[in-house]
């Protein structure tokens, strides 16, 4: 089948939406393990950073993929809640959610949160605007003067709570688009999901809260 | 034991009119009323008033026919688990309960008038490709053809699907992913649908898009609504053979379709 005809369909879409979590929750447990060598100490992340600018196609590959991977993630997913908006023009005078987590019932909203996140990430930490004692390669630098404000440290304890949830509903998602079902596997696709949203989230957080606790300064 | 509950139903005189809630009260029911005789006597009594009765579907009054789908309290076929709205009696009620009774509510499923919605949506999605083509001829010897006793209950649980539209109800999305899926499944199972397989999924999911259902988004809503308990697992079986078709699938032939 051509791409446009599976693009077409909400099944496509969905699928489209899958593989592009794939890529991104691939990319994230890489981010996530990166961002603890902090604790190892200033040369190991800035080590770190400074040997993935030796490596610019590789950087640049990555950038570029997940690039595109975000932009069809959000197109399918923003197209996909329009189609379902529209389904539905008249609205219940009363719903009472039998089986929906908060988790899935806020994917949408919570995506739209990540989204705002992952700009003013990228301008805080990437690019440095967002920053006000920014320095260009000296990543534990830029990390531990912006978590010593306490919003900003709150900034990302927040979106992390965003990250949690829509983890915990889309990895577990993930498996049912793509068809992975199994009576042998099913339960395995809950704990892994689980395991995710729990743990990546957690990795992100410590550095935050370790330098408002002053554990790493 | 007798019952006394306030209805707030939805009134709607036709497919275009502006529809709202009417309150009712309803005294003097009886707890092993089901939901729909509870209807029927609140109908009697506004006949005598000289008022209209209030539009319901129902047909078997047992489950099997999928007709009498109504939302109740916000809980599509009402509280009871695994039951649909026929099978529902008020002993699952409170006495002097306040009751509120919507139709079924999605683009795919306009409102004929009051409680009835017109769901031939879901047969068109049938008729898109939920058959098998069956040789005409002698009867074959019972059990020439085998089928695995997993497959057989597993095709049975999905073709307990009795398309009351209740997992469209349910759903945020309004998608038909479950009614669709339990067909695809129910027939997919068995050696009798393998030769339409592919074109099956390709086409039952597009006439579901076409149908202005939304999408699934995995949320299980349906599944709990379900008065056959007929799992996602299913959606999930739709969503890889609809992936296998769309990959190694041939591209159809024009007007090779099998219903000309
Ligand atoms: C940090 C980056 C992100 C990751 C790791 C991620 C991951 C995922 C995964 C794995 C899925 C499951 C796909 C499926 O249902 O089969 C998913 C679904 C979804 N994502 Fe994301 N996503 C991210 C960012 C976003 C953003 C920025 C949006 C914003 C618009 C978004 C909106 C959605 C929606 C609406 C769904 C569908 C929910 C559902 O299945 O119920 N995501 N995401
Ligand atoms: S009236 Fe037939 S299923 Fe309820």
């Amino acid at each position: 089948m051509p791409f446009g005809r599976f693009w077409g369909s909400t099944i496509g879409k969905k699928v489209v939406m899958a593989v592009t979590g794939i890529v991104l929750v691939g990319y994230i447990l890489a981010h996530v393990t990166a961002n603890l060598l902090i604790f190892v100490g200033p040369s190991a992340i800035d080590g770190y950073a400074a040997s993935l600018r030796t490596l610019p196609v590789l950087l640049w590959g990555v950038r570029v993929l997940l690039l595109v991977s975000v932009v069809l993630h959000v197109v399918a997913a923003t197209q996909l809640a329009v189609l379902a908006r529209a389904a539905r023009p008249t609205a219940y005078q009363r719903f009472v959610p039998q089986a929906s987590s908060s988790a899935s019932r806020t994917m949408r909203w919570g995506g739209v949160a990540l989204l705002l996140f992952l700009v003013y990430h990228i301008l805080h930490f990437t690019t440095g605007q967002a920053h006000s004692d920014f320095i260009h390669l000296a990543p534990y630098h830029n990390i531990t003067t912006a978590f010593r404000v306490w919003w900003v440290a709150g900034i990302y304890v927040v979106a992390m709570v965003a990250l949690a949830m829509h983890l915990y509903h889309g990895t577990w998602s993930m498996f049912q688009t793509l068809g992975i079902e199994h009576e042998r596997v099913n339960a395995a696709r809950r704990r892994f999901a689980t395991i995710i949203a729990v743990a990546v989230p957690l990795g992100f957080v410590s550095v935050p809260i370790a330098v408002l606790l002053g554990a790493l300064r | 034991m007798t019952m006394h509950l306030k209805l707030r139903v939805w009134r709607q005189p036709g497919p275009t009119a502006a529809g709202r809630f009417v309150a009712y009260d309803a005294p003097d029911l009886s707890a092993d009323m089901s939901f729909l005789e509870m209807l029927d006597v609140v109908n009697e009594r506004l006949i005598e008033q000289g008022e209209a009765p209030i539009a319901f579907d129902h047909d078997c009054r047992e489950g099997i026919c999928g007709s009498c789908g109504l939302m109740i309290n916000g809980v599509a076929h009402g509280p009871m688990r695994g039951t649909a709205t026929c099978q529902l009696h008020l002993r699952s009620f409170r006495d002097g309960q306040e009751v509120v009774i919507e139709p079924w509510r999605a683009k795919a499923f306009p409102v004929v008038r009051d409680l009835v919605v017109d769901r031939s949506g879901l047969d068109r999605i049938i008729a898109a490709g939920g058959y098998i083509s069956a040789r005409t001829g002698g009867v074959p010897d019972a059990n020439a053809v085998l089928v695995a006793k997993d497959d057989a209950d597993s095709a049975m649980d999905a073709a307990a699907c009795i398309g009351c539209g209740a997992c469209v109800a349910a759903c945020p999305n309004a998608s038909a992913s479950l009614f669709a899926a339990a067909k695809i499944a129910h027939l997919g199972l068995l050696p009798q649908g393998q030769p339409e397989r592919a074109k099956r999924v390709l086409r039952m999911v597009s006439q579901m898009d076409m149908e202005a259902f939304g999408n699934c988004t995995n949320i299980g809503e349906c599944q709990e609504a379900c008065p056959k308990l007929i799992s996602i697992d299913v959606i999930a079986r739709m969503n890889r053979d609809f992936l296998r078709a769309s990959l190694l699938g041939r591209e159809e032939r024009v007007g090779s379709s099998g219903e000309g």
